[in-house]
């Protein structure tokens, strides 16, 4: 069973370039970028105004009918980790309760419920601030928090749920129950680093025969107060107001920070011969995952290690466990997204695992027009990197010209779509703050 | 050919203590670690009492050997405790022979309690009553100001295994999984499994939780989960009893240091227990209950004996969930049943949340860290509070007062909120 080859049958994209595959393909390809003034809340006090927001999405579309009342327990990251899961099922045809109940598909669950595992990435969920805030102001005498009325009174004004909207495994056990995921089950909170843990981990559970067919990645919504002063005040935020669409700018010598976001996206990872089995069209076959740390500097939790030596350790498991060297590796898919130091950090990390190829091997980055959104980060990375494998082409990384000297000679592909017959990809993610590493490894699918 | 895990090391902070052996001598004694609430008021919450750690000083753990401690949240601080004493007791130095990237963490690590006066501070003048909505901008002044990156940091579940990482220069992978209740139990399961599969040779491994903050009682006192028995609140937690009316918050941090067998026993390590089969599934079935048929719970545990090669009559001592809530007790005890058949009745079962109260992501290392002194010790801690039996719940709960017990092989069970379940297994070492 440890031999088990996993691949990737679906994927689920929710962003702010699109919902679903083709949009956010079709975005990529044609150089758009999602990057405004917030709308969500008016952001005039903070010093970065801008993000990338998905408008217009409705619960509705994406969930049986007798689940639409549980979205009023739904974070807004627990909404897209729902639309994203329906967007990966229907994508890999797989036949699943919610896909059936709303007569998206016909006939028989063509999976065993049992056998049907679950690993999502997740944020640190923000409590809704306007609903709490109300609450806490009726608690309180003369604008001071009165300990006793909210006691006594004031709680009670909150929904009898209230906390299971903000519980990170929220957005795993709504996906596992809209869809009948009842196999192994795990979220993993380790913010940027997120989806890309989760995705490794769901890969082992089919090696190790766990399961047969997992749903896994993350998603996160920083579209609101709490998220971007947390991001401010970590001074880790763009302040290109005025230019909204050229604020991120991953690698690019003149780069100011970040941008929030939100978004993310599932993806199905299933065992060879099941999918075989079922006729599913196969994107790429997942073949190593290496997770890792950089050990340095908690006390500062903003700065990576210089080198990039977890992002470095990272890389190099992965591609032992896919049991090829770096010369192999036809893209990389960058996770940068415009911070100073992380960038450079991540450049001298490819640096060290690909030596003098540095400078020669394709770099995508998808960052500029999507900011970050933290847990669902990675799996957007991911789900571009598969695309880009899957279709042989790579999409234009936007905003990174003038490249910048300290990041080292990179072939970060600016112009294009590029046509590249890509035998493997790899995919690095990592934490800004907690310094967790991870890496995957994507090979273009050979039966 | 399969790589072995084993427990070389332990360390935990508890509502009742915070050495390994003092707290085990209070458990088989049934002392209760619950009081009424003091770190902060709660005069009038529905739920006046926690089981609460007590003299917490992480500088007595730490010495200077570590200086973020200064600044860490009181999760961390369990965390990096716990795991101080787990590294020690497991005779790691400070430079393991072991290499740095072979060296990972695992933790079911909670999100750090919020920064309440400040977060209270801002939400109140943010609110706009007038036009009742939040006016972002009167919230952002005051946030701006009295906000810290620090202290915002130090609310992010992955911050715990990050220190953790840095403390021991564990340079391999490093995660947090926040299953809710279940969080610390699937850390040590996933841990296992990335030891067995070659992926780290030492796992720093458990959880560490703390929800004993204004907001973290007005959740769950919201959901009605907590026990109210404000006058009688050392015996409030009664798992199994007929008269439980809730769960009883605790707080604290149990680690494990988990080894590879061979590398263990290389460098001479005590071989506590060894982790044979670990379970995980989900309900699937609602947000706020468990199955009714413990679909999902009987799932996890079957699967944790059938990743064993063990057979239920294998089993001697099973550490319960048991959070002393209607449902919890009831279902479990019905999977219980499912499982092991006639045997349910023969196979003594405890929860040490009588106790300790409910650690949350903390709670299944701390309890497991019980299965490990129960194998050693060959005795059963007890269920404490119990007084009267629930005809739905009518197994052997080792009642009030230890056991003693040929004890080789333990399950423990943890399940959380929305539907996730865990089941591990551990053996004494042949």
């Amino acid at each position: 069973m440890s031999s088990r080859r996993v691949v990737i049958t679906g994927l689920g994209p929710v962003t702010p370039l699109g919902i679903g595959v083709s949009a956010l393909w079709t975005a990529l390809l044609e150089r758009r970028n999602a990057v405004r003034r917030v709308q969500a809340f008016d952001p005039s006090r903070f010093r970065s105004q801008i993000g990338a927001e998905i408008a217009g999405l409705s619960i509705n579309d994406f969930v049986p009918k007798s689940y639409r009342k549980a979205a009023k327990i739904m974070a807004r990251d627990i909404v897209l980790a729902v639309v994203a899961a329906h967007q990966a099922v229907r994508d890999a045809g797989l036949r699943t309760r919610c896909l059936l109940e709303r007569g998206e598909a016909v006939g028989e669950p063509n999976l065993d419920s049992t056998r049907f595992g679950a690993n999502i990435g997740a944020g640190l969920i923000c409590a809704d601030l306007p609903e709490l805030a109300e609450v806490l102001h009726g608690a309180s005498i003369d604008g001071q928090f009165s300990f006793a009325r909210w006691g006594a009174e004031g709680m009670n004004n909150l929904t009898p749920l209230w906390l299971l909207k903000f519980l990170p495994n929220m957005l795993a056990c709504h996906v596992t129950i809209v869809h009948d995921a009842q196999g192994p089950s795990n979220t993993i909170t380790c913010a940027e680093a997120s989806s890309h843990l989760a995705i490794g981990e769901a890969f082992r559970t089919i090696t190790r025969g766990a399961a047969d067919v997992c749903i896994c990645g993350g998603a996160e919504s920083q579209d609101n107060p709490m998220a971007l002063l947390r991001q401010e005040i970590g001074g880790r935020l763009s302040t290109r107001n005025d230019a909204p669409e050229r604020a991120c700018r991953p690698l690019a010598a003149d780069r100011d920070g970040t941008v929030i976001s939100e978004g993310g996206g599932l993806v199905i990872l299933e065992a060879l011969e099941h999918a075989q089995r079922r006729g599913a069209r196969i994107y790429a076959e997942l073949v190593g995952f290496g997770a890792a740390h950089d050990a340095h500097v908690a006390a500062q939790p903003g700065v990576p290690h210089p080198e990039g030596r977890g992002t470095a350790v990272a890389l190099r498991k992965a591609l032992r466990d896919a049991g090829i060297g770096p010369e192999e590796v036809g893209l990389v898919a960058s996770f940068a997204c415009g911070l100073r130091e992380h960038d450079a950090a991540e450049a001298r990390a490819l640096q060290s695992v690909f030596g003098p190829r540095a400078g020669h091997v394709p770099v995508m980055n998808v960052k500029a027009g999507l900011g970050n959104c933290g847990a669902g980060s990675g799996a957007i990375d991911f789900i571009a990197a598969v695309l880009a494998v899957h279709h042989g082409a790579i999409p234009p990384a936007l905003n990174s010209r003038p490249l910048d000297p300290a990041c080292g000679p990179m072939n970060v592909v600016t112009d294009g779509p590029r046509d590249a017959g890509i035998e493997y990809a790899v995919s690095p993610a990592y934490a800004h703050a907690g310094a967790q590493n991870a890496a995957l490894v994507i090979k273009r699918f050979r039966a | 050919m399969n790589r072995r895990v084993v427990i070389t090391g332990m360390g935990w902070v508890t509502p009742l203590g915070h050495d390994i052996e003092g707290v085990w001598q209070r458990l088989l004694r049934g002392e209760s670690g619950v009081a009424p609430i003091t770190l902060f008021d709660a005069r009038t919450f529905p739920t006046q009492f926690a089981a609460e750690v007590k003299d917490f000083d992480l500088r007595r753990f730490l010495g200077d050997r570590y200086p973020a401690h200064q600044t860490c949240s009181r999760n961390t601080g369990f965390a990096l405790a716990a795991a101080e004493m787990a590294w020690r007791d497991a005779g790691l130095s400070e430079r393991p022979d072991v290499p740095p990237d072979m060296i990972g963490v695992y933790l079911g690590g909670g999100e750090g309690p919020i920064d309440f006066e400040n977060f209270v501070a801002a939400a109140i003048a943010g609110w706009d009553a007038g036009k009742r909505q939040l006016d972002a901008v009167r919230w952002a002044a005051v946030a701006q100001e009295r906000l810290s990156a620090v202290r915002e940091f130090e609310q992010n579940p992955n911050c715990a295994a990050g220190h953790l990482a840095c403390r021991f220069n564990a340079q391999g992978p490093n995660f947090n999984t926040l299953t809710a209740c279940a969080a610390s139990t699937q850390a040590l399961g996933e841990a296992a499994m990335l030891i067995r599969r070659g992926d780290a040779d030492i796992m720093i491994s458990g959880g560490a939780h703390s929800m004993i903050h204004p907001l973290g009682v007005t959740g769950f006192n919201r959901l009605t989960a907590l026990s109210t028995r404000n006058d009688s609140c050392v015996t409030a937690s009664r798992p199994f009893d007929r008269t439980r009316d809730g769960f009883v918050l605790g707080e604290g941090a149990g680690i494990l240091i988990l080894e590879e067998y061979e590398s263990a026993r290389r460098r001479g390590a005590r071989l506590l227990a060894e982790v044979l089969g670990y379970g995980s599934t989900a309900d699937a079935f609602r947000v706020t209950d468990m199955h009714e048929d413990g679909r999902g719970a009987i799932a996890a545990m079957r699967g944790a004996l059938a990743d064993a090669g063990l057979q239920p009559t294998d089993i001697d001592y099973i550490s319960a969930h048991g959070t002393g809530t209607e449902e919890n007790d009831k279902i479990e005890t019905l999977a219980i049943r499912q499982v092991f058949g006639e045997f349910a009745r023969k196979v003594p079962i405890s929860s040490v949340k009588s106790m300790l109260g409910h650690l949350i992501a903390g709670a299944g290392a701390v309890e497991l860290i019980t299965c490990v002194l129960a194998i050693r010790d060959g005795i059963l801690p007890p269920t404490a509070n119990y007084r009267e039996p629930d005809p739905n719940c009518d197994l052997d709960y080792v009642p009030n007062q230890p056991r003693r017990a040929n004890v080789r092989t333990c399950l423990s069970n943890s399940f959380g909120f929305g539907g996730q379940n865990d089941t591990l297994v551990i053996r004494a070492v042949a």
